[in-house]
């Protein structure tokens, strides 16, 4: 039986012919990275191949590493094989990595949604053999409002909150989810806050996107002056010392696990937006469909119950056992990133 | 339905009792009286009886959202709600109906006579009229059990605002059977009555588990220790030849429990004694177990008060000829109400003793007997203590035994649910025990899933994926491999478990990393554990 073109290692995705790793999760030589998460993009490569937009983020997490830029679309070759980025519009820079050899096309999706949030260039779908895809919200419970209508509430929220001289805290990952918020708030309101993580990173992102003005909060930073307005914080600040500090205050969380209603009350959290950077259900099912793959790999999220489905379905689809986390970063933020922010 | 639906939705997106009781008393103030009866009779478990099967639902609900059987079997295990899973699957609409509260309901209540086609042709046109909220309220009302933490307490305190009638009376008033299809809200709450406030209980004094040392509580012969019984905090009413018995829920359930009707007879009126109830089978204290069997039934039928009667261990006296004597001294108080028992002279009312200990050594050795005798452990109280009101710290503390430990070795695995729906959490654990072979094998004992931190759960949700053996629907068997140590609080031979054991609150207290699953405890270590 010949290799397939892309193997499920311990150290990664790996290409054995082009000698190269996708998102791996182990120290490698080569490695072509979807997108700036911490999960998929590790530190201790050698070299570092990812969207030109996704290179100031990584360089911000990583430090001094070797990376070289592409464009969307721009093929480039490794030993013969074919390789190229497409928007994946999970968040800015996060691209489908598409590999080619002999006729035979796989997709690497990373993570991604097909809404079009406004920020990350939109997702395309790209024609394939083989599919990998992720299911972070594969179930038939997750399905998502237009970002428009979910924007409004947040907005509404805020304003309520100012009318009772409560600030508002709203919670989401400092990479992706605290720009996109950033991006639809109603300056009209009052001012935007941030915790340093955010602020960060933002200012990171600052030359490829225009935002609203944000405001760090520092030592100096009375309580009283936050009254009102908003504060953007990582999840890993909920129940913190420096959020106590703020009272009064109402808190939200924006996260797709935001749909079940167990999950704001076991969190503490006063109020849940359900607002993702990955499909819903009904998204995964159609960017699969346009594909044209016929087969499908599940990487991470609820991927037996949803190969499962798809082999009903006609697919010939099965489950890889990978070392990506999916949206659970919003829920548990242990991750090595938020710790240290 | 939509005043409604908004009122479940605040109730269910706060912890905050003020905000819960303002929502409720907002909503009194506006709904109709219709909808009021309605309401109170749902938040305290009166709702009609369940129209459709859960069966029926199940099937239904996966039908209309094009999705097959299993698929929605797999999503209602990870989103734990029938209803809620139902509201999230079918497809999103718009609210788009204008039915009142007790619209759905009186169609509910024909729909129990319908035939599965008028059931289901039911179900699907409100579950495409109504929204996401509403259509999640709806199942709910046909599934039962609102759990929005909204107690009897709490409800009577929002319509106590809203009516500025006393709230132990509106507790009074909603006791006992009645029926939201028929009653008025006039008849059920506003009309004034004689009788309402004959009932009327003392708010418990409630103690906090003991800090410090024990013997930094000072003079032994200032404290009185008595055993914390296992059963049901009560308060024993007696006044104008009537019974009250009141749960520490602030419940009346004096329907519950008709062998305590032979205290109208012996004890003078106005008379309050705070009591602990407590099975009584074959004339000894029994196990909370046995309790369990009285507190989930409507009716008490003669079989079971032969099988599990009841006794009243008596702590404390509050009401004595119609004074309130919450004010003086324990001491006082407790010597009143050895009187108050002796003179009664019945097999159902008797004393919880205190102990007569000349060093804090001799009661702590008394509270390694609380096992033995099913007491919880201590209770130790000041003697010159007043009944206080709620929870307070300083004149009573209660001291607890420690729970029991075993080490088991994990041997299944389930998803959690809500957040933690992507990680295994839910487990299994079993302990040794030789076959007719006299070979060694793991049988199961215990499931516990909390007592871990976020981190441990997800290293170890990450080794069973790895380690996985078999897969039974959401379940999966691993390799025996780990050992955790599991605390319980009270054990009892029991038939129904596969181990001959039941455990009760178990619970991991910690990942014994340090051992191997041989050096794990048997069934007989366990039984052995049973007094
Ligand atoms: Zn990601
Ligand atoms: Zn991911």
């Amino acid at each position: 039986m010949k290799t397939p073109l892309l193997e499920f290692t311990s150290k990664g995705i790996y290409c054995s012919i082009a000698k190269v790793y996708l998102d791996p999760w182990k120290p490698v030589d080569k490695a072509i990275i979807s997108h700036g998460h911490a999960d998929h993009s590790r530190w201790g490569h050698k070299a570092y191949i990812t969207h030109h937009r996704n290179v100031p983020i990584i360089l911000h997490r990583l430090g001094e590493i070797n990376v070289s830029g592409k464009e969307w679309g721009e093929t480039f070759f490794i030993n013969n094989v074919k390789f190229s980025l497409h928007p994946a519009g999970h968040i800015i820079g996060s691209s489908q990595i598409r590999v080619e050899h002999k006729g035979e096309v796989w997709v690497f999706t990373g993570d991604y949604k097909v809404q079009d949030d406004g920020i990350s260039t939109p997702y395309e779908p790209i024609k394939c053999n083989t599919f990998i895809t992720e299911c972070t919200f594969g179930l038939p419970a997750f399905k998502w409002v237009a970002q428009k209508e979910v924007f409004e509430n947040i907005n509404r929220w805020w304003s309520e909150n100012k009318s009772e001289g409560k600030t508002s805290i709203l919670f989401g990952y400092s990479l992706g989810k605290a720009q996109r918020l950033l991006k639809y708030l109603e300056t009209d309101i009052g001012k935007i806050y941030t915790h340093g993580a955010i602020e960060n990173m933002t200012q990171v992102l600052r030359p490829l996107i225009d935002f609203p003005k944000t405001t760090l909060i520092t030592r100096d930073t009375k309580k009283e002056e936050l009254l009102g307005n908003i504060v953007l914080a990582p999840p890993s600040a909920h129940g913190s010392t420096w959020i106590r500090k703020m009272v009064p205050y109402v808190t939200a969380s924006a996260s797709g696990w935001m749909t079940f209603r167990g999950a704001r009350r076991r969190r503490a959290i006063d109020k849940g937006f359900v607002l993702s950077d990955h499909c819903d259900w009904q998204g995964l099912l159609n960017s699969i469909e346009a594909t044209g793959a016929e087969k499908i790999i599940c990487t991470h999220g609820y991927t037996e119950i949803f190969s499962r489905y798809l082999q009903e379905q006609g697919y010939d689809a099965r489950t890889e056992e990978t070392q990506y986390e999916g949206e659970l970063n919003e829920l548990n933020p242990t991750s090595k990133e938020e710790v240290e922010a | 339905m939509k005043n409604f639906a908004q009122l479940i939705k605040t109730l269910d997106s706060t912890n905050k009792t003020t905000t819960k009781v303002q929502a409720l008393a907002n909503y009194f103030s506006v709904a109709t009286d219709k909808d009021k009866v309605w309401t109170i009779a749902i938040l305290s478990h009166r709702r009609p009886p369940r129209p459709v099967n859960t069966t029926l639902l199940r099937k239904w609900a996966s039908e209309l959202a094009n999705i097959p059987l299993w698929l929605f079997e797999e999503s209602y295990h990870i989103v734990g709600d029938l209803a809620e899973t139902i509201a999230l699957v079918v497809p999103a609409t718009k609210s788009s109906t204008e039915k009142t509260l007790t619209q759905f309901l009186e169609e509910m209540i024909a729909l129990k006579k319908k035939t599965d086609e008028q059931k289901k042709a039911y179900l699907f046109e409100n579950w495409k009229i109504l929204d996401y909220y509403e259509r999640f309220v709806f199942t709910k009302l046909i599934t039962g059990g609102f759990r929005i933490g909204v107690s009897q307490k709490l409800m009577t305190r929002a319509l106590a605002k809203s009516t500025a009638i006393d709230q132990d009376i509106l507790a009074y008033k909603l006791m006992g059977n009645w029926n939201p299809d028929k009653i008025t809200f006039q008849q059920l709450i506003l009309e004034e009555n004689e009788s309402d406030y004959l009932s009327k209980p003392y708010p418990f004094y409630l103690a906090y588990p003991i800090e410090n040392e024990i013997a930094n509580l000072g003079d032994i012969n200032l404290w009185s220790a008595e055993h914390k019984w296992d059963g049901i905090r009560s308060q024993t009413i007696i006044r104008n030849n009537e019974l009250f018995i009141w749960s520490r829920g602030e419940e009346l359930v004096t329907d519950k429990y008709p062998e305590f009707q032979a205290l109208v007879d012996t004890i003078p009126n106005g008379t309050v004694i705070d009591a602990e109830i407590l099975p009584f089978p074959n004339g000894q204290i029994g196990t909370f177990n046995d309790l369990q069997s009285r507190i989930g039934r409507k009716t008490i039928s003669k079989n079971l008060l032969q099988k599990v009667p009841v006794i009243l261990k008596a702590y404390d006296l509050l009401e004595w000829k119609g004074e309130d004597i919450r004010n003086r001294p324990f001491s006082y108080r407790r010597d009143l109400l050895e009187k108050v028992v002796k003179s009664a002279a019945l097999n159902v009312l008797q004393l919880s003793k205190t102990m007569y200990c000349n060093s804090w050594e001799e009661v702590a050795k008394e509270r390694e007997q609380s096992r033995e005798v099913h007491s919880e452990g201590l209770m130790l109280k000041r003697k010159d203590s007043p009944y206080l009101v709620g929870r307070k710290k300083g004149d009573w503390w209660k001291w607890k035994v420690d729970p029991l430990t075993i080490d088991g070795v994990l041997t299944y695995a389930m998803r959690g649910h809500g957040r933690r729906s992507n990680l295994f959490t839910d487990y299994t654990f079993a302990l040794w025990k030789e076959n007719e072979k006299g070979e060694k094998e793991l049988v199961t004992f215990a499931k516990a899933y909390s007592g871990l931190t976020d981190a441990e759960f997800r290293k170890i949700d990450n080794w069973i994926k790895k380690n996985t053996l078999e897969r039974f629907g959401p379940v999966r068997s691993v390799t025996p491999h780990h050992v955790f140590e599991i605390a319980f609080e009270g054990i009892a031979l029991s038939s129904r478990h596969k181990s001959g054991v039941a455990t009760r609150f178990p619970r991991i207290l910690r990942w014994r990393k340090d051992k191997s699953i041989h050096e794990a405890n048997s069934i007989s270590d366990l039984k052995q554990m049973i007094i």
